[in-house]
């Protein structure tokens, strides 16, 4: 599109278009209304002025008769810039006056007529026009009154040539500063292409230009900003997570294939073969589960599994958790314990069970006391504690262990995907398990809390309580959803 | 009853007819190549309108379904057979391996579903105590393998003449294991019918659970029940393979 092209598109000069004609329109109106009276003025004052000077001869015709106002007509004749006089006999033919010539068949219609005439004294030869006014004396002579409309015509001039400047003025003005505005509009719009179009091309840091006038333009600049702001920060954690990814399936990848490689290079025997293709196997299942894990980490976070909501006892599901996981905590020598009051929530139930099993096995994984002291403070120490309550209008869902905890510098990182603190390196795990339960937790419209339990770990999942529950034992109107 | 002399059990479970539809040709040959080779005959087709039209003429143990499919979707496949009053087992196998998805298959028809990528053993077993269900007797009031009874009724558990002492969940563990004695049930299945679970924990936690169990009814007896199927599950039955 050419430069004129896209300047003529823009809504502003559109605008201009449009008020151009309306304000062009109401002053021609303007003009023509003001032309109209005044020419409706003069031409009143011409034929109050005639129709006075009729009278007047007329009256000078009943007094002195025609000699009088023959007399009369000759002598008013000669005044400069006089009226029309012209008095015919019946027959025609001209008496007194100082009318030369006049358009054929004026005098023979009696009344107001606008007409071409010329003086008797004109040089010129040039016709006029005037308003004439023709009146009958007795005795068939007819009177002719007139005025000359020069003035009129000249006034006519006047407001035409007046109207077609102002009209040019108004067009010149009027594009000019549609031009102007369109121009400055197009300037910033097109500052404002090209940085989405940078931004479109991949470089998420560019922002949009904002003015200082805090006008509409500013405003959205301001706006589509904040939101660059969002999709930079998504942009950058997707990518954050994405090498997270990488790093986490490729590691475990790249074993997987040195060890193929390695078995078809050096294995001498069935039973090296069958080690190897089981280990593959062993890997290959980590690798399903944590891909799995990631799958429902983008997918909680994405808030897709709250169509499965149910109502239920977060207590419930601490005692199954319990259940499940005494024997395992057992087998690792340490004593898992809980401790469940009535928690209702409206929930994912196998979502915040997975979630709360995450917590225990981790517990499990690292809860083992560090110092091995004496034997009492040791059994102490040797506990895992689930815990299910209700505190205000959040049900509070905990797993408290005693072993080397989490420095508090490394809490909110250690929720991140993928983040393996040092100290867990060299144990199992997809290291996702706190990532899920805390996209669990936010899915739910609560967190994941992490804080000291003086020595060891208490992460606790806080979401909100089934509302109207804390009523339900007074008024038991309402049955409980099913 | 469902004790059986190993050899009856064998030559049941060889006769298992299964419907593979399944349009990825490696993993649908696999499966073929693979269930031929512990003695099952399986069919093959390549999309919805083949596997139904199939499914609808022949007589099948199970059908293992994939759930997208070119020409007509999986759970499509099974809605209309179910339509028609077709009652045989599926098996669902997908990509789609969350909570949700698996919910929306089960509604759709599907007796059970089995995310992908699966590990075979998973499978089979999966299937094979399907096609069980469908084919076998109704629930039983009490279970009996080798001198070990479980009676569903009173809670009891014997051992020949010792009675044993179980946990809640300990009897139900034991009580799905003999359910399907001879068949081997992997971990996955009993933490979804046991206690209900469907994810993946990433310990193992079963184990422990069946090692607790074995300890209370293998213990201190000569002949042990309850077996550990290497790389695929559980098995309890008299006698060994």
């Amino acid at each position: 599109m050419t430069a004129f092209g896209k300047l003529i598109r823009t809504t502003a000069f559109r605008l201009t278009l449009v008020y151009l004609f309306l304000f062009g329109l109401f002053a021609a109106s303007l003009v023509a209304y003001f032309a109209w009276t005044t020419r409706k003025l003069i031409t009143d004052q011409i034929t109050t002025t005639v129709d006075a000077e009729i009278a007047e001869i007329n009256d000078i015709y009943g007094r002195r008769g025609l000699r009088g106002v023959v007399f009369t007509i000759e002598n008013r004749a000669l005044r400069p810039g006089a009226n029309l006089y012209l008095v015919t006999t019946p027959a025609g033919q001209a008496v007194a006056g100082n009318v030369g010539a006049l358009a054929p068949g004026v005098m023979s219609k009696l009344g107001w007529s606008e007409t071409f005439y010329r003086r008797l004294d004109d040089q010129e030869r040039s016709n006029h026009r005037a308003l004439v006014h023709v009146t009958e004396l007795s005795s068939g002579f007819r009177l002719l009154v007139g005025r000359d409309l020069e003035e009129r015509r000249r006034l006519n001039k006047v407001v035409r040539s007046a109207a077609q400047w102002s009209v040019l003025i108004v067009v010149v003005l009027g594009l000019g500063g549609g031009v102007y505005a369109a121009r400055r509009v197009l300037r910033r719009i097109d500052a404002m292409t090209g940085t989405t179009q940078r931004i479109m091309a991949g470089d998420l840091s560019g922002r949009l230009p904002v003015g200082r006038s805090g006008d509409e333009l500013d405003r959205l600049a301001e706006n589509l900003n904040a939101m660059l702001e969002r999709i930079e920060a998504l942009m950058s954690g997707m990518k954050e997570v994405s090498d997270n990814i990488a790093h986490d399936l490729k590691t475990p990848l790249t074993r997987l294939r040195n060890r193929a490689e390695e078995a078809l290079a050096g294995a001498s025997s069935e039973t090296d073969y069958r080690v190897a293709l089981e280990r593959t196997i062993e890997e290959s299942d980590g690798l399903i589960r944590t891909f799995n894990a990631l799958l429902m980490i983008a997918r909680a976070e994405a808030g897709y599994a709250s169509g499965d909501m149910s109502d239920f006892d977060a207590a419930e599901i601490a005692r199954d958790i319990h259940e499940l996981y005494e024997p395992l905590a057992e087998d690792n020598a340490l004593s898992l314990q809980v401790e469940a009051v009535a928690a209702p929530v409206r929930g994912n139930r196998e979502l915040i069970s997975q979630a709360l099993a995450n917590l225990v096995e981790n517990a499990i994984k690292y809860g083992k006391p560090q110092s091995p002291a004496d034997g009492d403070a040791d059994a102490a120490a040797a506990i895992v504690r689930i815990e299910a309550r209700r505190d205000g209008d959040q049900v509070l869902l905990s797993v408290t262990d005693h072993g080397i905890g989490i420095p508090e510098a490394d809490r909110k990182h250690a929720i991140e995907r993928f983040v393996r603190l040092e100290a867990s390196r060299t144990l199992p795990g997809s290291g996702l398990g706190l990532s899920l339960a805390s996209a669990v937790a936010r899915l739910h419209g609560g967190e994941l809390r992490l804080a000291d339990a003086d020595p060891g770990l208490r992460a606790t999942l806080a979401i909100p309580a089934r509302t109207g529950e804390g009523q339900a034992s007074a008024t038991t109107l309402e049955p409980a959803p099913a | 009853m469902l004790q059986q002399s190993p050899q009856s059990l064998s030559k049941s479970d060889s006769n298992m007819r299964l419907l593979i539809i399944e349009d990825d040709r490696e993993s649908a040959d696999y499966l073929v190549k693979a269930f031929r080779e512990v003695g099952h005959v399986a069919d093959l087709a390549g999309d919805g309108e083949e596997g139904l039209a199939l499914a609808e003429s022949g007589d099948y143990d199970v059908l293992v379904v994939d759930r997208m499919l070119p020409k007509r979707d999986g759970l499509s496949v099974i809605g209309s057979l179910r339509d028609k009053g077709n009652r045989t087992p599926v098996l669902i196998l997908s990509a789609l391996g969350q909570v949700d998805d698996r919910i929306k298959g089960l509604r759709a028809g599907g007796d059970d579903y089995l995310p992908k990528p699966y590990a075979f053993a998973e499978l089979l077993a999966r299937v094979e105590v399907l096609s069980r269900r469908h084919g076998g007797p109704a629930e039983e009031t009490s279970y009996r393998v080798g001198d070990l009874e479980l009676d569903r009724l009173s809670h009891r558990v014997t051992r020949g003449s010792e009675e044993l002492t179980l946990q809640p969940r300990e009897f139900r563990l034991l009580e799905y294991l003999m359910k399907h004695a001879g068949q081997v049930v992997t971990r996955t299945m009993l933490l979804e019918n046991v206690w209900d679970y469907h994810f993946d924990p990433q310990t193992n936690v079963i184990d422990v659970h069946i090692s607790r169990l074995r300890s209370k009814i293998d213990k201190g007896f000569d002949r042990p029940l309850l077996h550990t199927i290497r790389g695929a599950g559980y098995m309890i039955r008299d006698g060994l393979r």
